[in-house]
């Protein structure tokens, strides 16, 4: 069957900004399925609010909207566009729900749009619970013995009657399992459960006997229309059921079933397709299997393309996504060939020959009070995943990508775990519980012991061992010869690795080995396990005999990608690695990617012509190097990662091409930068560095509260914070100095109510392309990944911005930067002050280039790479921006249940979006809806701030009560807001016997909450009443200009309509 | 560490380790795709005369248990795998890899580059090899390797055949719908099984049994097993099977007896480059176009361009390359296919055709009672 002539213009809906749970796999599966549609000649219109993607550069799409994705946009985009088909399937579940949305409010079949890839009936069957159990019933696979309830009481019962403890509670249609979690006990299951059925579209939970320590498997399934139905990958959780299978490590393929309980599970899933009726596309099935008497039964299923999907064409080569598109068009698996071998279809399943680990990547850290254990609920925000010849080896390089500074399964790993509370560690779903299993290895424990702790399987555990024994052979051996080295290699063990066991430099222990000629080979991921020749250069290292990488006459260039998702390195930097990689390839380059983050673009071996899936260490990276001779590495595009390699690099004698380390070292060292910045005549605010809390004092006696204090070298803000008064000193110091052990501790004087600008820029050290100066919403103090912004400016004054703009030429131009830097500058009245500068590209790369419809990443290649502005015509040009394109971030506070979902310096947001519209405003309430926050027209606001706000909190009531708003405070607030003339409706504070603004959001008696912290340790009651809001969905701000600029779009929209428009409109 | 080296024909050796077994083996060495099932595959005497190596690189992990056997013993001589598990688990297992090899007096030999010996015979053919832990000389055991005895020209299928015919389930199934005669050219016990759970009882004959014999109990169907070795050395087999198709019962053959179906009907089968070995390759039904995922263990095979289209019709291909997957007899219920229905180990996928024999003695019942 080809592909299908009746339809010829789809519309896509994409997956928005990252969270948790939802990353950047969607851009991956988003951006295969565009390329894949348009290469068959289908028109392709695409939805997704979230800038940062590939998914939405102008070329990816015919068009592409960045808005909100809710169905009202989508609703507008249809009349506009007139698709003819709807494929929902590659957007995660933000696209599913979606559609399903629009299929319930009759849009698609008024405008006879058709739902491409999965039906609404098949996904009602894949998601809702009953539905679900019946099918399956019907199918004979077993499901777990559970009940859905919508109520609390109904909850109770269930628990009492039918179920018993432990019990998992799990939402129906949520992100990621959000609410879920298991009950021990009656308290627990009210408590999960009421925060389940909030988060439940549909306000219901699923009650499910416990199945917790279960073994646990993915399928990776595609059908086609004609039923021909095949397994991609087949993946084993290590950590058994009770953790998430996104923060869990997962391996693949299978490795402890027999062929005759993998075909069970097989023949499984395949009747799950069937009897969901997915009949075209990629779904995920997931099993548990009892590990004494195999007894299996099925956990759930999803109708899309999903994070494991995109997991298992990475570890494949198999391109689920792409196929998924071609078959949602009508093709069939037999008519498409296998991309790789091109010799043989796409209508098999894939073998393989090597062993995948994925292991995920959490920010605990940013999120100090919420509550470290893992659960039903996913919690990381990254995964990193590694392939090895063995277990072992794969294990221990995805250790080392993770880059939480260990260098493998290794010492460093251990000092992560309290030694005195190993048994702790081994009996909760902790995140460091496998370094916790090699610790209690060492110590003697055994498998069984541990097995019996942990639920392990003892296969898993036995590897650990291997690990550990081998570790004491490294460390015992009189001389490090041949056999043992190379052994350790095959088993995965890094140079740093060895080298800390031998008391040594992993650079003596680099070039031992070189000596002894101990270097790796790189195979292919071929999906044929060598059957077939490969066409596809995707490779990794391991220390076997058969080299299979290709030498070619082109010159080459090796991109550093930025490895796994964490807050305040996220897809962003790979944005900038992709249009870094395809300008290379435009410009005639060979493009050699180095990535280890199965989520991105960038891994996609379509993307480069080598792709090198490798841990991005220098070990790693040199051994690349070595390996194809690269004219030179670019370091400059995946955010801290290569950066942090740029010096080692270079002293090894790699030419880095762009901005020479040196320049980035002088604006990363305080006395160099200051001696530049003095030379311009550029101010910074007061500041220096302490070592001591002593010396802290004495600093701060000198510059004045409040004072901005930050550790030296850590991504994100990590432990950044203003201290206002004596008392706060000392705890920030102390938590500085914790974060960056053996690093100074920075104070800046702290300017207060500064606006806060950022710019990008590229310079080629003759001239400067000055590609978008940006305002931040948020004031100066918020972390700049945190804030709002616009592009253009909407407050400041023009000649502010141009003052500005030549600043940073100047800044760039005297560190002779060759590529993108990024400047960080508070405004206050009439001075400007240099906050901080880098050389590199930053996080909002991506977004002025599409606000801009300049692809600064690509310019900084060609500049990187000798081309010069003058040659690009980037001289005196100056975008003309009819428009403003406002960035919002999107935070996930609703998976740290206790965590204050306040602002601060350090970064917390996972994701952004964009607003873009003809004014600020109608820009800006677009952008607070795409991040969830949409801001209402009418109804309550609660406002409540700490005195020093209360000036400007009476402005903002103002205004609110005349447009119409009822507002609401508890005493202080009200107090002030009924003394400046304004009715008020007064609640009582939780302390407080009756109703008080917690009642009243559950009573849907508040529409927006106007909350300022009162201090840097907020008091309980605002962190309930914030935690309440976002559990709610209830927009909150708890800034002073974030409520101005809330006001002023709330005006506006008041009285105006609001509509849609492609970006190759704006740009046309 | 007992050190083992693996000699090929063409000259190449590779350097391992026997983590079970000792001594000396030959045979052809041949790769599996498959990622699971080490266990039948040792014990499918399809192998017979063949060493394999695995390309899933880690190997025993899940042991060995009481169920997964696919005949009395292992047929293969030897096993090569990148990394052999020490410990096993899994709730069914009953005993180690490294034991069982042993127990069968084979050889088990990793900490190979199995990709590299992949893409050797990938590249270069199955080839003719030796495996010794006592003979560590490279070019002697070269030497010993083209001096095998190969698989060309071999019948082995007969050396591997029961001695004496029995009936399967042991005792007899006295409710069986269907009577079947099973020729063993190296059977695979989950076919018996699948004939049993389908209501059938099977009697299984020596290839050396005469049609005539066969015959006289007028079985309801006539059911040619896999088995190992070249079909165009197994002659008499093929006569025999042409004896059997003469009678016009519903037949039905798997792999070698495929291929035994194929020269009886005269058509011609070669030796592939490298065969199919594992459990994912792209079987299509020419006449629905619809694709099978089916376990594979064949190194020769029918020539399409011999087979007669008045006499057979090709029903199924390998999308892999092309070649001759299933035939179907024009004028008489037979059909025969050249990958593995039974599985075990593989996809279930084509399981149907059991239930098409089951469908063909029906018919032929109805018509011939």
């Amino acid at each position: 069957m080809p592909k299908r002539t009746d339809i010829h213009h789809i519309l896509i809906i994409g997956s928005g900004p990252i969270v948790i749970g939802q990353a950047c796999e969607f851009d991956y599966s988003g951006t295969q399925a565009c390329k894949a549609l348009r290469e068959e000649g289908y028109k392709v219109t695409l939805i997704n609010s979230n800038p940062a993607t590939i998914m939405t550069d102008p070329a990816t799409a015919d068009r592409t909207y960045i808005e909100p994705i809710t169905p009202e946009a989508v609703e507008k985009i249809i009349i506009k566009e007139r698709p003819d088909a709807i494929l929902p399937t590659l957007g995660g579940q933000t696209a599913l729900n979606t559609a399903m949305k629009l299929v319930k409010m009759g849009i698609l079949e008024k405008y006879g749009v058709e739902m491409i890839g999965a039906k609404y009936d098949a996904i009602m069957r894949g998601e809702e619970r009953n539905l679900f159990k019946m099918a399956m019933a019907e199918a004979g696979i077993e499901t777990l013995k559970s009940f859905e309830v919508h109520d609390l009481e109904s909850a109770r019962r269930i628990a009492t009657e039918e179920l018993g403890f432990p019990i998992i509670v799990r939402p129906s249609f949520t992100l990621g399992g959000t609410g879920g979690g298991i009950a021990n006990d009656m308290d627990e299951l009210m408590r999960i459960a009421e925060g389940g059925l909030k988060a439940s579209l549909t306000t219901e939970v699923l009650l499910e006997e416990s199945v917790f320590g279960w073994k646990e498997f993915e399928m990776e399934v595609m059908r086609d229309k004609k039923d021909n139905a095949v397994i991609i990958c087949a993946i084993e959780n290590m950590d058994p059921m009770g953790i998430h299978t996104g923060d869990s490590i997962t391996v693949a393929p299978t490795q402890t079933l027999t062929d005759r309980e993998y075909q069970v599970m097989r023949d499984a899933s395949l009747k799950v397709l069937r009897a969901i009726g997915v009949e075209t596309g990629g779904s995920n099935v997931q099993f548990c299997i009892h590990p004494k008497t195999g007894r299996m039964a099925i956990i759930e299923m999803n109708p899309r393309v999903s994070r494991s999907s995109a997991l298992a064409s990475k570890a494949t080569g198999f391109p689920i996504a792409k196929l998924a598109a071609k078959l949602a068009v009508g093709y069939t698996l037999d008519e498409l060939p296998n991309d790789i071998t091109k010799e043989t279809p796409a209508c098999f399943e894939p073998s393989i020959d090597y062993v995948v680990t994925k292991l995920p990547r959490f920010t605990f850290e940013k999120f100090l009070s919420a509550n470290p254990l893992l659960g039903v609920s996913m919690k990381s925000v990254g995964e990193t995943m590694a392939i090895g010849r063995n277990f072992k080896e794969s294990l221990q390089k995805a250790f080392r990508s993770l880059e939480i500074g260990v260098d493998g399964l290794d010492l460093k790993a251990e000092k992560r775990v309290n030694p005195d509370k190993l048994d702790t560690y081994l009996k909760t779903t902790c995140t460091e519980r496998t370094i916790a299993i090699k610790m209690a290895l060492k110590r003697g424990y055994s498998i069984e012991k541990i097995h019996e702790m942990t639920y392990l399987d003892p296969w898993f555990i036995d590897n650990i061992l291997q690990i550990v024994e081998l570790e004491k052979e490294l460390k015992d051996a009189a001389d490090l010869d041949y056999d043992l080295l190379k052994k350790a290699k095959q088993n995965g063990f890094s140079d740093e690795q060895i080298g800390a066991l031998r008391g040594c430099k992993g650079n003596d222990i680099r070039t031992l080995r070189k000596k002894l000629g101990i270097v790796p080979v790189y195979s292919l991921v071929d999906t044929c396990a060598g059957e077939f020749a490969a066409s596809t250069p995707y490779f990794y290292s391991c220390y076997a005999d058969l080299d299979e990488t290709r030498k070619t006459d082109k010159p080459s260039v090796v991109v550093l990608g930025s490895g796994p998702n964490r807050i305040g390195q996220g897809i962003e930097f790979d944005y900038s690695c992709v249009h870094t990689v395809k300008a290379l390839r435009e410009m005639g380059y060979e493009a050699i990617m180095v990535n280890s983050n199965p989520e991105t673009v960038s891994t996609d071996y379509d993307t480069s012509d080598k792709l090198y899936f490798e841990p991005l260490t220098f070990e790693d990276v040199m051994n690349i190097y070595e390996a194809e001779k690269p004219i030179g590495m670019i370091v400059q595009m995946g955010g801290q990662t290569p950066l942090n390699l740029a010096n080692r690099l270079l002293d090894a004698g790699v030419p880095i091409l762009g901005t020479s380390p040196k320049s980035i070292a002088a604006t990363e060292d305080r006395e160099l930068f200051r001696q530049l910045l003095d030379k311009l005549n550029l101010k910074q605010p007061e500041s220096a560095t302490a070592r001591t809390i002593d010396q802290a004092e004495a600093i701060v006696k000198r510059i004045g509260f409040p004072v901005m204090i930050r550790p030296s070298f850590v991504l994100g803000g990590r432990a950044m914070m203003v201290a206002y008064e004596e008392k706060e000193l000392e705890p920030f110091v102390n938590a500085a100095f914790a974060a960056s052990p053996d690093h100074p501790v920075l104070i800046d004087r702290f300017i207060e109510h500064a606006i806060e600008v950022d710019v990008d820029l590229v310079c080629d050290g003759t001239d400067v392309y000055v590609g978008g100066v940006m305002e931040h919403v948020e004031e100066a103090g918020i972390h700049s990944g945190d804030s709002a912004c616009s592009i253009p400016p909407y407050s400041l004054g023009h000649e502010m911005v141009e003052r500005i703009k030549t600043a940073c030429s100047a800044m760039a131009l005297e560190l002779n930067v060759r590529g993108l830097m990024n400047a960080q500058i508070a405004v206050k009245g009439d001075e400007f002050y240099i906050i901080e500068v880098n050389p590199r590209a930053s996080r909002t790369v991506p977004y002025v280039s599409k606000a801009t419809n300049v692809p600064l990443a690509k310019i900084a290649t060609q500049i990187a790479t000798g081309t010069t502005l003058k040659e690009l015509g980037l001289v005196g040009f100056e975008p003309k921006l009819e428009w403003f394109a406002v960035k919002e971030a999107v935070f996930p506070f609703n998976r740290f249940a206790g965590v204050d979902p306040i602002l601060g310096p350090e970064m917390k947001s996972t994701g952004e979006v964009m607003g873009i519209d003809s004014c600020f405003e109608l820009a800006f309430w677009k952008a607070e809806i795409a991040a969830g926050q949409a801001l209402p027209t009418e109804g309550a606001v609660f406002l409540s701030a700490k005195d020093r706000d209360k000036d400007w909190i009476i402005q903002i009531g103002k205004e609110l009560s005349e447009m119409g708003f009822k507002l609401v405070a508890t005493e202080g607030t009200a107090h002030a807001l009924h003394a400046a003339g304004l009715e008020i409706l007064l609640t009582h504070k939780l302390s407080e016997e009756g109703k008080n603004v917690i009642d009243l959001m559950k009573g849907n008696g508040v529409q927006l909450l106007i909350n300022t912290p009162s201090g840097p340790v907020a008091r309980q009651d605002e962190i309930k009443i914030r935690s309440e809001a976002i559990l709610r969905g209830i927009p909150i701000v708890t800034t002073e200009s974030g409520a101005i600029a809330t006001i002023r779009a709330i005006r506006y929209i008041k009285s105006n309509d609001w509509n849609v428009r492609a970006i190759q409109e704006y740009h046309a | 560490m007992n050190k083992a080296l693996i000699a090929l024909e063409d000259g190449t050796c590779f350097e391992g380790r026997a983590f079970a077994g000792s001594g000396e083996f030959d045979g052809e060495l041949v790769f599996n795709t498959s990622m699971t099932g080490y266990q039948e595959i040792l014990t499918d005497p399809s192998y017979h005369g063949q060493i394999v190596t695995m390309t899933y690189p880690l190997i025993g992990n899940y042991g060995i248990n009481d169920e997964d056997a696919e005949s009395r013993g292992i047929f293969a001589q030897g096993l090569v795998v990148r990394e052999y598990s020490r410990i096993h688990s899994n709730w069914r297992a009953s005993k180690s890899l490294a034991q069982y090899l042993e127990e069968n007096g084979k050889i088990g030999v990793d900490q190979v580059d199995t990709r590299a010996i992949t893409l050797h015979i990938r590249d270069k053919g199955a080839m003719k090899c030796v495996v010794s832990t006592e003979d560590l000389d490279r070019s002697s055991l070269v030497e010993k390797a083209k001096n095998s005895a190969g698989l060309v020209g071999r019948d082995l299928a007969t050396e591997v055949s029961t001695a004496v015919k029995y009936v399967w389930p042991k005792g007899g199934k006295p409710d069986a719908e269907f009577r079947v005669a099973v020729i063993d050219c190296g059977i695979k016990l989950n076919q018996l099984r699948i004939f049993e759970q389908l209501g059938c009882e099977c009697t299984v004959y020596p290839v050396a049994t005469a049609a005539a014999e066969i015959l006289a109990t007028k079985p309801d169907g006539i059911f040619v097993s896999n088995g190992p070795g070249d079909p165009a050395g197994a002659r008499d087999i093929a006569r025999l099977v042409g004896d059997l198709i003469a009678s016009k019962r519903p037949m039905f053959g798997i792999c070698f007896g495929h291929q035994m179906i194929g020269l009886a009907l005269g058509a011609n089968t070669y030796k592939l480059k490298f065969g199919h070995r594992g459990g994912n390759q792209p079987i299509q039904d020419l006449r629905t176009t619809k694709v099978e995922i089916a376990s594979h263990n064949h190194g020769f095979c029918v020539d399409a361009d011999s087979v007669d289209p008045s006499i057979a019709e090709i029903t199924h291909i390998n999308l892999n390359d092309n070649t001759v997957a299933g035939l179907k007899h024009k004028k008489q219920p037979l059909f025969c296919v050249q990958y593995h229905p039974e599985a075990a180990p593989g996809p279930h996928d084509p399981f149907y055709l059991f239930e098409e024999f089951i469908d063909l003695m029906k018919e032929y019942r109805k018509e011939k009672p």
